[in-house]
C-alpha cells in the first residue's frame, strides 16, 4: 500500500485543469504510441521502419499491404474470413446457450439449483488447461483436428460460465412482475424468455456478443492448437506463422497484416465501448 | 469465489417466495402451485439442457480424464500405462525447466499485477472526478488492454524490444547503448512484464465504477473537518475501494498466471533465450503438444488448478485483514 499512498500527492494536488489534461494527453499517447508506430510503419518502405522513430511517414508505399495480403499459402482474406466463420458462431452459440442457462438460474426454481448454480460459479475460475489434454485427445480422435468444431462446439454447450453469470446478474435487476404477469396471461417459460426476458436484455447480450467476438478473435491458445493445416489457418496463427516463415526479413508486411487482424477488434471495441465498459462494470461487482 | 459471486450465489439460490395471492389459499390453489413447481423444474433443466452436456462433455468428464492421465504416461501413440505419482515426482524433483517455469511465471505474476494494479487505481483516481472528455481518456487507457493479448501486439513487442527496435533508437538519442532486450536472458522476460502493465486498462475500467459508488457525502464531511486530499484518500476512498482491489487482485492473479501467447510469440514458440520466458502454460503445451507427453501436461495442468486454487484461497483468507465491506460495522 506503500507506493499507492505516495502516489496520491501527484494525483491529488489540485492542478489547474489544463495541466491535467496535458499529462492525461501526454500518458495517452506515450500508451498509444507503440500502436500507432506500428500503423505507420505498414506505410512506410521497409527500410524506413526502423530508422524512423517518429509517426508521420516521409515517404507512403502501400507495398507492405499488398506484399503481406499474398505472403502465404493463401491470401490473408482467407485466414480473416476462417476467423470470421469461427468468431460469428461462437458469439451465436454463446448467446444461445448462456441466455438459456441463465434464465434458468435467474427465473425459475428446480431441484439441485443451488449445487448447480455452485458448480456453473466453479467453473470460471477453472482453467482451461485442466481439461485441454482429454478434450485434445477426444476431438482427435472423432476426426475434428482442423475443424472449426473444437472451437465453436463448445460455445453452443455455454462452456464460458462467465457469460452465463453476466447475464444472471442483469436477469436480476429485472422486475419479476412481467414474468408473473406474462404468466397470468398464459405465456410459457419459453416465451416468458423469447418475449419478455430476451427483449430487455439487449444490454447484456450486446456485452456477451462483443467480448465473445473480441476474445475469440484473439484466442491463439485453442487455435493454435486446433488448427494446424495451412487450409484451416486463422488469422492469428495465420501471421504467427508468417513470422516464422519470414524471419527478421520482412516486418512492414508483418506489421500491415497485423494492422488488418487487428481492425475488427478496434471496429467492435469503437461500435460496442458503453456496453463493453459498462459490462465491465457490472461484471466487476455487485 | 469474489465476494460478488457468493453474494449472488446465495441470493440466486433462495427460493423465491409464493406469491402473496398463493398463501393461504385452498387446496385448488395449492394445486396449481404444485403443477407450477414442477413445470419449473422441467423447464428449469431443458433450459440448462445445453450447459449440463457442456459441464459434464466439455468440463467434468475431461477433468476426471485429465486427473487419470496424469497418473499415466499416455503419448497419443500408445496405450496409456499407469505410473502412479511420477509426473508429479518428476516435476519437483527432475525437472530442472519445470521449476524454471514456476520461477519465471511466479515473477511475472508477482511483479505485473501489482504494478499493473497501482497504475489502474492511480489513472483511475486521475479520470475521476467529473473530468471532461472522459470517455475519450478511457478509451484510450482501456484499448490497449483488449488487443494486448493479440499475436499482432506480441509481434510488435519483439519489434520494439528488438536489436534495432524502436527503443534502442530511443536510448540511442541519449547515449545509451542498447541490448537485444528480448533476445538477452537477462531482460527478455521484463519486456513481458511490461507488456502486461501496459494493459491496466480492464481493472482500471472496474476501479473507476467503483470510484463512482462511493458517496460524495462522505468526502464532504471529511472537508468540513479539514482532512486534506491525502487524508481523504487514505480514510474513505481506499478502505471503500478494497473490496474492488481484492476482486481485481484475484482476477487478475487468476488471469495473469495462465498467460501464453506473448511468450509464446516472442520467444518463437520456445520459451528462450535460455528458458527465460518459458511461462507454465508454454511448458506445458510444448510437454503435451509437441513432445506428446500427455500424461506429464494433464499433471501439469493439475499443479496448475491447485496452485491457482491456493492463490485465491491465500487471498480470500488474507482479504480478512484488509478488505472493508460497508455493511459490517
Amino acid at each position: 500500500m506503500a507506493t499507492k499512498s505516495k502516489r496520491v500527492p501527484i494525483l491529488f494536488r489540485p492542478a489547474p485543469r489544463l495541466v491535467r489534461h496535458v499529462l492525461l494527453i501526454a500518458f495517452g499517447l506515450f500508451m498509444l504510441y507503440p500502436l500507432l508506430w506500428m500503423v505507420s510503419s505498414s506505410i512506410k518502405p521497409e527500410e524506413l521502419i526502423f530508422r524512423e522513430p517518429g509517426l508521420v511517414p516521409s515517404e507512403v508505399t502501400g507495398e507492405n499491404y499488398a506484399g503481406g495480403w499474398d505472403a502465404l499459402k493463401h491470401s490473408f482474406g482467407y485466414y480473416l474470413w476462417n476467423s470470421a466463420v469461427i468468431t460469428a458462431l461462437a458469439v451465436v452459440g454463446n448467446l444461445f446457450a448462456c441466455s438459456l442457462a441463465a434464465y434458468a438460474f435467474a427465473r425459475l426454481d428446480f431441484p439441485l439449483k443451488k449445487l448447480w448454480f455452485a458448480l456453473m460459479l466453479g467453473t470460471i475460475m477453472l482453467p482451461h488447461h485442466v481439461t485441454v489434454v482429454p478434450q485434445y485427445i477426444a476431438f482427435s480422435e472423432i476426426g475434428w483436428i482442423n475443424t472449426i468444431w473444437p472451437i465453436v462446439v463448445p460455445k453452443f454447450l455455454a462452456t464460458d460460465a462467465f457469460f452465463i453469470f453476466l447475464m444472471v446478474q442483469f436477469i436480476r435487476t429485472l422486475p419479476r412482475e412481467l414474468d408473473e404477469a406474462a404468466a397470468i396471461d398464459g405465456a410459457g417459460h419459453w416465451r416468458t424468455f423469447t418475449r419478455v426476458v430476451m427483449p430487455l436484455c439487449v444490454p447484456a447480450l450486446a456485452t456477451t456478443a462483443i467480448f465473445t467476438f473480441i476474445w475469440t478473435w484473439n484466442d491463439f491458445f485453442t487455435q493454435n492448437l486446433y488448427l494446424t493445416d495451412s487450409d484451416s489457418l486463422t488469422a492469428p496463427v495465420a501471421l504467427r506463422q508468417f513470422m516464422d516463415a519470414s524471419g527478421d526479413s520482412s516486418w512492414g508486411p508483418m506489421f500491415a497484416m497485423s494492422i488488418i487482424s487487428l481492425g475488427p477488434i478496434f471496429g467492435f471495441f469503437l461500435a460496442g465501448q458503453k456496453y463493453l465498459v459498462r459490462g465491465m462494470a457490472t461484471t466487476g461487482f455487485k | 469465489m469474489t465476494p460478488s459471486s457468493t453474494a449472488v450465489g446465495s441470493a440466486a439460490g433462495t427460493t423465491e417466495p409464493a406469491p402473496a395471492s398463493a398463501a393461504g389459499a385452498g387446496p385448488r390453489r395449492r394445486r396449481r402451485k404444485s403443477s407450477r413447481a414442477r413445470s419449473q423444474a422441467w423447464a428449469g433443466y431443458l433450459f440448462l439442457a445445453p450447459w449440463f452436456v457442456g459441464l459434464f462433455a466439455v468440463t467434468l468428464g475431461p477433468m476426471i480424464a485429465s486427473l487419470y492421465l496424469s497418473f499415466t504416461d499416455y503419448s497419443l501413440l500408445t496405450e496409456a500405462g499407469w505410473v502412479g505419482l511420477d509426473n508429479y515426482e518428476e516435476m519437483f524433483t527432475a525437472d530442472d525447466r519445470f521449476m524454471n517455469s514456476l520461477k519465471v511465471t511466479t515473477i511475472y505474476v508477482a511483479v505485473s499485477v501489482p504494478l499493473q494494479l497501482v497504475f489502474a487505481l492511480g489513472l483511475a483516481m486521475a479520470l475521476d472526478k467529473g473530468l471532461r472528455g472522459l470517455p475519450f481518456y478511457r478509451s484510450v487507457f482501456y484499448l490497449p488492454s483488449l488487443l494486448g493479448g493479440s499475436v499482432a501486439i506480441s509481434i510488435l513487442w519483439k519489434k520494439i524490444f528488438g536489436v534495432d527496435g524502436i527503443v534502442n533508437t530511443f536510448l540511442g538519442w541519449f547515449g545509451i547503448e542498447g541490448q537485444g532486450w528480448v533476445t538477452s536472458p537477462d531482460t527478455a522476460l521484463w519486456t513481458l512484464i511490461l507488456l502486461h502493465v501496459w494493459t491496466f486498462g480492464a481493472p482500471m475500467v472496474i476501479f473507476l465504477a467503483g470510484l463512482r459508488q462511493i458517496p460524495q457525502s462522505l468526502y464532504e464531511a471529511a472537508r468540513v473537518d479539514g482532512a486534506g486530499k491525502l487524508r481523504q484518500f487514505r480514510s474513505i476512498t481506499l478502505p471503500l475501494l478494497t473490496p474492488i482491489i481484492f476482486f481485481n487482485a484475484v482476477l487478475e492473479l487468476i488471469k495473469t498466471f495462465q498467460s501464453f501467447t506473448q511468450a509464446f510469440v516472442v520467444s518463437g514458440g520456445t520459451g528462450g533465450p535460455v528458458d527465460s520466458t518459458l511461462f507454465y502454460t508454454l511448458y506445458l503445451y510444448l510437454k503435451g503438444f509437441k513432445n506428446y507427453e500427455m500424461g506429464y501436461a494433464a499433471a501439469m495442468a493439475w499443479v496448475l488448478l491447485l496452485i491457482i486454487a491456493a492463490l485465491t484461497a491465500v487471498n480470500f483468507l488474507m482479504s480478512r485483514f484488509w478488505v472493508f465491506y460497508g455493511d459490517e460495522k
